[in-house]
């Protein structure tokens, strides 16, 4: 498991775009993150600022569904979450 | 039709109305599924018999309107045609409604449409003091909003965390709506609470590496009123691992009901008359849940 975030630590400092859809409302959300990642190779790094509530709860899940890994989660200062993500890293 | 029974025609599902000699016929529906084919008989028979058009109920059935008494028999037999038959109104169980489930549902714990489908086969149509309502979600969303029928089944997941695959991400703690997990990410350490947690499952639905596992189970909810008054039904025992013992809570509690109620009382009524720790002994003795007794919620 040492490996596994290793892997993730390396690939979070590797970020290779950000998007912010804490403007927009379900399923805004998951259409914006969906194009933001078609733009990425596969494994590349997407970093996501996102909003509390619905955006948190459901945005992750539907990542997970189409294949990309979320390498982590965190709060902000702001109450907005940041996420790092891995495209088709599942 | 000669010697009309309002009684016996309300039972079976034919609505009288305010035009004399009509009536509303109620369609038996489960989980508000109705094939293609079904529909273009409501179609026919609606455009034969009725006005040309349907009436969507508040609990997922149809109602065609307009059907003249001299046409029962003629609609039966169309109706039969295609499967479908004449729904109940009066003291009875009646329409079983239901969500699309984790058939079809992302967000779905459970196969709402399949156990709606066992509910409508075991106990659809019987005679009970009052009218019994039962309703079928699978999830926390509850879009079917299971706590307002007599008796209500939410689909829950019980977790279990995992640390070996687990990768500290704190994505599960972000999801967390009852804010039961608590991850330190510097010190790979996860905390989880599991009197806090709703069993919605989220948990396990975000995680990224699999490391919540855990299985999916039934939450029952009774009392549920939504008519004349309104009440929350109230969850009575812990989350139901396996459907035997689902449907040995739901037949414990038809019996306490049955048993229990005066004529014409709903299920809530007689909860708050004779006090809701009886129905729960009820289904203690009945030896439905043994083993979980001591996580009992109320």
């Amino acid at each position: 498991m040492a490996k596994t975030q290793d892997t993730a630590a390396l690939s979070i400092r590797q970020v290779k775009a950000f998007l912010d859809i804490t403007d927009v409302t379900c399923p805004l959300t998951f259409v914006k993150a969906q194009a933001a990642l078609e733009e990425l190779e596969a494994g590349q790094v997407l970093e996501i600022r996102l909003s509390e509530g619905e955006p948190i709860q459901n945005v992750p899940h539907s990542l997970k569904d189409e294949g990309h890994k979320i390498l982590e989660a965190s709060l902000n200062k702001d109450g907005t979450f940041t996420l790092f993500v891995a495209k088709n890293g599942l | 039709m000669e010697n009309l029974d309002i009684n016996t025609l309300k039972k079976g599902g034919f609505m009288r109305q305010i035009q004399k000699g009509c009536f509303s016929v109620r369609l038996r529906t489960v989980a508000g599924e109705i094939k293609a084919e079904q529909l273009l008989k409501i179609s026919e028979i609606a455009q034969e018999f009725g006005h040309g058009y349907i009436h969507l109920t508040a609990r997922q059935g149809i109602e065609i309107p307009f059907i003249h008494q001299n046409d029962f028999a003629a609609v039966k037999r169309k109706l039969a045609e295609a499967g479908l038959e004449p729904g109940v109104c009066g003291p009875r169980v009646r329409t079983v409604t239901a969500c699309q489930g984790d058939a079809i549902c992302p967000s779905g714990l459970i196969d709402t449409t399949a156990l709606a489908k066992e509910l409508d086969a075991r106990y659809f149509g019987l005679d009970l003091p009052h009218k019994l309502k039962f309703g079928v979600t699978g999830c926390a969303h509850n879009c079917l909003k299971a706590e307002e029928n007599d008796v209500g089944i939410r689909g829950g997941f019980r977790p279990c965390w995992l640390e070996e695959p687990c990768s500290f991400c704190s994505l599960c703690e972000q999801v967390c709506p009852a804010k039961a997990i608590a991850v330190d990410k510097k010190r790979r350490r996860l905390s989880f609470r599991e009197d806090a947690c709703t069993y919605c499952g989220k948990c396990a639905k975000s995680c990224p590496t699999g490391a919540w596992q855990g299985n999916s189970g039934y939450l029952v909810f009774v009392g549920g009123l939504f008519g004349n008054r309104t009440a929350i039904g109230r969850q009575v025992l812990p989350i139901i691992s396996d459907q035997d013992k689902l449907f040995q809570v739901i037949d414990s509690v038809i019996k306490f009901y049955e048993q229990t109620a005066k004529p014409g009382e709903r299920l809530r009524a007689t909860l708050e008359r004779v006090g809701w720790d009886v129905l729960q002994e009820a289904c203690q003795d009945d030896e439905v849940i043994a083993g979980d007794r001591e996580q009992a919620v109320i």
